[in-house]
């Protein structure tokens, strides 16, 4: 069982947590303007290191707040990153 | 030397050679895991190739062919699964015969339990679906499923009562290790080199053409490679900055101790979470869902284990006091609707079979077969068309997930 | 009854209650015993030292070890707790015990298990796994500094191997040490100590598992007293003084019973008072069974040899045993024995430089031949938080690598060494360490004196003692795993097949799969492994990964409290005792129970629907909508969220009213549906689908979050604080009139799709809806859910004189269905977008949405695509099963048969005096008017495909019956 740090609220056992998979997708400012190749990479297609990984968690059994880790994959050490603000799209 | 009725039958006493791996092959296939060495035998049989080589980083069929819940049925719902994963299932019935060898293949039964009404639609639109497509299916209801498999609680007590279940009688499971040497042993006989602690590092390429891998033994030539490395398989086409739909996720399973026989078939339920079975030798083997996150570490978070096993000892109450002996965990490779992808990539002489999920081991040989196809004429075997790369752009998705089947 | 091998207190007093006597009965023979006492213990003091014969071949075994380790003594338990199969070495005595001997398999019985599991969580700041020497010392330490510690073993009372010797600490016979250490332990407030817990997993991120088991030993456990508990231990540092198992020697014949591990010998004469056999060979590789000989010869054996792999065993041992009348056999080897149920005699070679036999064999006569093949620390926990293992050619064993960053530390036997000071020096230090890393700097205190240590001079370890006769690959009774019954020759064979890892030798001979995961097996197979294949050492083969659990864990205690009821929460509305008490059927929607129909006396499903469908087409009718999801959506930004989360436009809803939205995933399809009520200017009051309603609240939090952060809203669920009655039909202006009669519900004063705040006759405040999900004129009356009961009752009351009819889940089905509306999971499955729903008018063609670019990706801008449609059979009797497929009546119907869709929805309808279904179909809408043909059961159902809507299509019924 991982133990995640929450910016918000400390360390707490994965089960208060939701994966959110791979940080730092943004949502395509135009998706109009994106052809079907870039869009279906946007849809699906995510990085899947062996290593170092920035993935989202929401804390959804605590203050419900998406927040963003860097994980190794090959050994689950984590660290904790801060929480990334966005610039506004659309 | 071996009397009970416990036990399983000897293994051969000639499995494979260990040679020393040759400079170049007319096709490296990486990954001697199930698909690995079923392609590699279909190669051999079906298409005369025999200068294959077939590079394994770890021990050969060490990945999930050895970690898997060897549960084998094809009661997909969408027609190009069923197709597929049928096709696997008949070649399942005559590789014993085919290989020789006495691999345990037991069709004992599978059943597929709805526990919701929505559950109870999904699963009879699934069996109406296996009929039409010719894959065997059919509707139980909980009294028939009480007398298919008398321990299973079908009391409309149950947190979630079972309602009733799809049964595919040509379902069964098999003795997973002994696929692997049975592939082996006669791919082997074929020609077929399989070398073990050789881990395949990148790729050989001269423009966008893929010549030949890096290994840790060196590089190989190879005139056609093809990918069968499971989890790892985007680690592999990142060096060559093909981007895959591919996540990497723990999947786990456990076994419990030896067991008088008590479970006479296969039992999966998707709403609470477990499949169980019980092994030739008399252990319970459980699983799951994949674990959450991206992981390589072979490892799981536990309370997936201590939810299985709720949901076990409620579908199965005389299971209660049943212990576990084992517990482990896979590295599966999982796409965005469920299903493999099967075909060519942008590298010419560069094929891919990824993407199994959960369900790599029951389409075994159905994998091989197409995949050999694949690599062997350029071109996709009518069965894996629609499983290219280029579905996740056009939307074409072959979607098992709205089918309630994709736990395996 | 006697129990003529037990010691007498004055040559041994051992740890048992000899004031107390216990019975039982072992494969239906009495057996008796003392509090303090195993299973194994109890049966070795009345000389059954036989258990069942072996899995696959029927040989005769015995009890081979004291603890965990033990292969062959395997028993079922029957009684109140009846188990499937439990080593005799760790089932403590109690009276009334019944046990039966099983040949390494199991079986499970149908009593239900009425036992309560608990689950324990605790975050400590040590945690120390075992109290031997090292463990108890490092609890000691540790927990001196206040640091919160946790100290787990797995045995009924502290002391680990020294209980099973005869030590000296401080002056004192060691258990005096323990017993002073146990009471210190006891008296530090932080310390917590966990006896028969065994620690069964060890996870990254000093994340521990422990069994403990609580009542197993007792003839009876009070009520509701939980059987075992699983702790959960989360801590910042772990010790692992988990010790070391002894390995059995691999010989011909080495399975008889009456073979035993010498430190089990040891353990059985100084724990339990127990003296195994009368006639002791023992057979060793280092020198730590020279002890086990002088121990033997002390409690009143004879020691007619010592059988010593060495050729130069240390002179004062071997003296010490000649001297106590034992006889050493130094560069010697027991190479077979004899015997029938039990072993009556050895034979001893004497062994040259490589290993091999030479000289003439003896044979000498015994009862018992104690072995010791060398030691194998216990790396089990460290090597499944992650750690690595490597050879030892010192100490012969795998010994943990250096732990890096926050893995566990080990310390003494489970690190190979194995002398007593050493041991408490390395737990005493790792104590304090890990207690000062944690934040409570204590010094290391000084380790007391010690005498009667262990002696430990280099090992010979000889994996694999020649047959007199044969090769390696015939020697079928060299047994590696006892409890798989797999010998020297299945190992040659699977070397001989072309194995070359030790995993593949593990899965072909099945050596390490038993019950007992190998633990007196897996080393000596990689030792014969690596002889086999002329490897420098054991370390060059690898051994195979530990995985959890470190021993049996039964399914119940990992299940703990979520069964029953609790398996999963139940969620109930306030008003469900009133249809519990109405008779209703239910059925499980997400976590929610809601009711499907109420049948009346002698009604079945289809009497009760057909019932309340007239009701609520012909009069009135009420169904609990209290589970469908309700979040608010809050804040400036609001009207735009939603504008970009739903597929149609609600920024420009006006405050007071209601619109139905759909919203679609990323990828086009559709994730929910819902009406949206506009509160003010910046509040919204979303509704979901019962079983989506999480789902939604997720969806919604994370674009808010994770991509528009800058939108100003804010969203809570707000479900549990509502209660909802939909009150329906054309007689609900009525009823509802006369529960609220401040509101003017005429039709021109309360519009469709507008709703209106107000206070109910018996004084309740609601908010009433005008929304119809049947079509038909319909009021939401919702109210705080503490009044949901009694507004519900209300109702019922309100309606009683018009008929009013309480409907479940299965006529709002049927009534929504003759209207086409969708239900999200039923008629839609992740693959369909809003417009193959022909919902084109919920889909804006002005602004963007999630979702709205995938419609123009080819396979999902196809015209062809599947569509929903209406579907009535040509029989209007006949009933489409759900789930049917339908095919062209003209087409092949040899399979694999062209499918064109699927039926989502099929009813009787009692409006319509008639069938009709819902379906989608490829192409579906070009196909309106045609016949279609759905197999099913083994008969065609021919079917005309129609619009969506079979009833009202003009709409008129939504405002009512007009009333003057």
């Amino acid at each position: 069982m991982l133990q995640i740090r929450c910016p918000w609220c400390g360390d707490r056992e994965e089960t208060e947590f939701r994966y959110g998979g791979q940080a730092h997708v943004d949502y395509p400012r135009d998706p109009a303007a994106l052809d079907d190749r870039a869009w279906g990479e946007y849809l699906f297609v995510r990085d899947n290191p062996k290593g170092e990984f920035a993935e989202r968690w929401v804390h959804t059994a605590g203050c419900r707040r998406w927040f963003t880790t860097v994980r190794d994959t090959a050994t689950n050490q984590m660290r904790a990153e801060l929480p990334s603000a966005r610039k506004p799209v659309m | 030397m071996v009397t009970s009725r416990h036990a399983l039958p000897d293994p051969p006493a000639r499995l494979w050679r260990n040679p020393e791996p040759k400079r170049s092959y007319d096709v490296v296939i990486v990954g001697a895991g199930g698909h690995g060495l079923a392609t590699a035998y279909y190669l051999a049989r079906n298409h005369g190739i025999r200068d294959i080589a077939v590079l394994e980083r770890g021990w050969l069929a060490g990945g999930n062919m050895a970690r898997n819940t060897t549960i084998i049925r094809s009661n997909y719902l969408l027609d190009a699964s069923a197709a597929l994963y049928d096709h696997a299932l008949q070649l399942w019935e005559q590789l014993p015969d085919e290989l020789e060898y006495d691999f345990l293949l037991s069709q004992r039964g599978v059943l597929n339990l709805a526990h919701t009404e929505q559950e109870v639609r999904d699963s009879r639109r699934r069996a109406f679906a296996n009929e039409l497509n010719g894959v065997d299916a059919e509707w139980v209801t909980p009294d028939e499923i009480a007398e298919i498999c008398p321990i299973l609680n079908t009391s409309a007590d149950l947190r979630y009562p079972v309602l009733g279940a799809t049964l595919q009688r040509r379902a069964g499971i098999a003795k997973h290790d002994h696929v692997a040497w049975a592939l082996a042993r006669k791919s082997d006989e074929m020609g077929v080199d399989l070398i073990q602690e050789c881990e395949v590092t990148g790729f050989l390429t001269e423009g966008d053409r893929v010549t030949g891998v890096q290994t840790t033994a060196g590089p190989i030539a190879a005139g056609r490679v093809g990918l069968a490395a499971a989890g790892r398989t985007s680690l592999l086409t990142d060096t060559l900055g093909i981007r895959l739909p591919l996540q990497s996720h723990p999947l786990q399973a456990l076994v419990s101790e030896l067991l008088e026989p008590v479970h006479p078939c296969v039992v999966m339920s998707n709403h609470v979470h477990v499949y169980c079975s019980q092994a030739h030798k008399g252990e319970l083997v459980l699983g799951a869902g994949v674990d959450s996150y991206n992981g390589y570490a072979h490892r799981g978070s536990v309370h997936v284990i201590e939810n299985q096993l709720a949901a076990a000892v409620e579908l199965f109450p005389i299971f209660a006091r049943a212990h576990v002996v084992r517990t482990w965990a896979g590295t599966v490779d999982v796409t965005p609707d469920a299903s493999p992808i099967i075909g060519p990539t942008p590298y010419e002489n560069l094929f891919v079979n990824c993407g199994w999920g959960t369900g790599g081991f029951k389409a075994t040989p159905g994998a091989g077969w197409v995949f050999a196809h694949t690599i062997a004429t350029g071109e996709p075997h009518p069965l894996n068309a629609p499983y290219g790369m280029e579905r996740f752009t056009t939307g074409a998705l072959v979607d098992e997930h709205g089918a309630a089947a994709v736990a395996h | 009854m006697t129990s003529p091998h037990r010691l007498d207190s004055s040559v041994r007093a051992g740890r048992v209650d000899r004031t107390r006597r216990l019975r039982g009965t072992v494969d239906g023979v009495e057996l008796s015993g003392h509090p303090g006492d195993t299973l194994a213990s109890a049966l070795l003091a009345e000389g059954r030292i036989v258990a069942a014969p072996s899995i696959h071949r029927g040989r005769p075994r015995g009890i081979l070890a004291a603890d965990c380790t033990e292969p062959n003594a395997l028993v079922q338990l029957h009684g109140a707790c009846p188990e499937p199969m439990l080593t005799a070495t760790r089932v403590e005595l109690y009276d009334g015990l019944v046990a039966e001997s099983l040949s390494g398999v199991g079986r499970v019985g149908p009593e239900a298990d009425t036992a309560v599991y608990d689950k324990k969580y605790v975050h400590a700041d040590v945690v120390v796994i075992g109290a031997g020497p090292a463990g108890i010392a490092a609890a000691l330490s540790a927990g001196r500094s206040g640091a919160r510690v946790v100290l787990v073993d797995e045995q009924r009372e502290l002391g680990g191997a020294l209980l099973d010797g005869t030590e000296r600490i401080d002056g004192h016979p060691a258990t005096e040490w323990i017993g002073r250490a146990v009471r210190e332990l006891v008296e530090l407030p932080e310390v917590r100590v966990l006896t028969r817990a065994s620690a069964v997993g060890c996870y990254e991120g000093n994340y521990l598992l422990v069994a403990e088991k609580r009542t197993d030993h007792l003839a009876e456990a009070g009520p509701q007293q939980p059987r075992q508990r699983l702790w959960h231990l989360r801590t910042q540092r772990v010790v692992l003084a988990t010790g070391a198992h002894e390995r059995p020697m691999v010989f011909a014949d080495n399975d008889r019973p009456g073979i035993m591990l010498a430190s089990a010998v040891r353990s059985y004469i100084n724990r339990y008072a127990v003296l195994p056999g009368q006639q002791a060979v023992v057979f060793t590789t280092s020198d730590s069974a020279y002890t086990t000989a002088l121990e033997l010869l002390d409690a009143g054996a004879r020691v007619p040899a010592l059988v010593d792999t060495r050729p130069d065993p240390p002179a004062h041992l071997a003296e010490q045993v000649r001297a106590a009348g034992g006889q050493v056999y130094p560069g010697s080897a027991v190479v077979g024995t004899g015997g029938q149920e039990r072993i009556s005699s050895v034979r001893i070679s004497e062994l040259d430089e490589q290993g091999s036999l030479t000289g003439t064999p003896r044979e000498v006569e015994c009862d018992l031949l104690a072995v010791c093949g060398g030691w194998n620390p216990v790396v089990h926990l460290f090597s499944q938080a992650g750690g690595t293992v490597r050879w030892d050619p010192v100490v012969a064993g795998f010994l943990p690598e250096e732990p890096t960053g926050s893995l566990p530390k080990v310390v003494g036997a489970a690190r190979g060494t194995y002398d007593l000071a050493g041991c408490l020096s390395q737990g005493l230090a790792a104590g304090a360490e890990a207690a000062t890393t944690s934040g409570f700097r204590v010094a290391v205190p000084p380790v007391p004196p010690v005498a009667g240590d262990r002696p430990s001079t280099r090992p010979r370890p000889l994996w694999l003692v020649p047959a007199e006769e044969g090769t390696s690959e015939q020697w079928h009774t060299h047994f590696v795993d006892l409890q798989r019954d797999s010998t020297v020759a299945d190992i040659w064979r699977a070397l001989g097949a072309g194995m070359r890892s030790v995993e593949h030798v593990k899965r072909y001979t099945t050596i390490s799969t038993g019950q007992d995961q190998g633990k007196t097996s897996g080393v000596n197979a990689v030792g014969v492994i690596a002889d086999a294949l002329m490897a420098g050492s054991p370390g060059e083969v690898g051994t195979t990964t530990h995985r959890p659990p470190y021993t049996p864990v039964p399914f119940a205690l990992m299940a703990g409290r979520d069964r029953g009821g609790l398996h999963d929460p139940v969620r109930t509305t306030p008003m469900h005792s009133w249809h519990v008490a109405a008779g209703a059927v239910f059925e499980d929607v997400g976590q929610w129970k809601r009711a499907r129909y109420y049948p009346r006396a002698g009604e079945d499903m289809d009497a009760a629907v057909q019932r309340e469908c007239l009701a609520a087409r012909t009069g009135v009718a009420m169904q609990d909508v209290s589970t469908l999801g309700r979040i608010e959506v809050v804040g400036p930004d609001a009207p735009e969220f939603l504008n970009r989360i739903y597929t149609n436009g609600f920024a420009k809803l006006p405050v007071g009213k209601a619109r139905y939205g759909m919203m679609c995933t990323a990828d086009g399809m559709v994730l929910d549906d819902g009406v949206s009520m506009r509160l003010a200017e910046d509040r919204y009051l979303m509704s979901t689908t019962t079983g989506g309603a999480a789902g939604v609240l997720d969806w919604l939090e994370e674009w808010l979050q994770t991509e528009w952060p800058h939108l100003g809203v804010h969203c809570t669920s707000v479900i549990e604080q509502w209660a909802a009655v939909a009150v329906v039909g054309p007689d609900s202006r009525a009823v509802v009139g006369r529960i609220a009669p401040e509101l003017d519900v005429s039709a021109e004063a309360f519009g469709f799709m507008e709703f209106r705040d107000t206070v109910l006759r018996s004084g309740v405040p609601a908010r009433i809806c005008r929304v119809s999900f049947s079509g038909e004129l319909a009021y939401e009356v919702n109210v705080p859910a503490w009044y949901g009961l009694a507004v519900w009752e209300e109702v019922a009351e309100a309606g009683a004189d018009l008929g009013i009819t309480p409907y479940g889940t299965e006529t709002m089905h049927v009534l929504r269905a003759e209207k086409g509306f969708v239900i999200v999971g039923q008629d839609t499955d992740g693959t369909v977008t809003p417009l193959d729903l022909g919902m084109d008018w919920v889909v804006s063609r002005r602004k963007d949405f999630v979702g709205k670019r995938s419609f123009a990706r080819p396979d999902t801008a196809r015209t062809d695509r599947k569509q929903l449609v209406g579907l009535l059979p040509m029989d209007p009797q006949q009933q489409l099963p759900e789930g049917a497929h339908l095919v062209d009546p003209d087409g092949p119907r040899q399979p694999p048969v062209p499918m064109l869709g699927h039926v989502t929805s099929s009813y009787r309808s009692a409006a319509l005096g008639r069938t009709f279904a819902l379906a989608l179909v490829a192409d579906g809408r070009r196909r309106v008017g045609e016949v279609l043909c759905a197999p099913a059961g083994g008969t065609d159902i021919a079917v005309e495909v129609t619009k969506p809507i079979f009833y009202d299509e003009e709409g008129v019924r939504r405002d009512g019956r007009q009333y003057e």
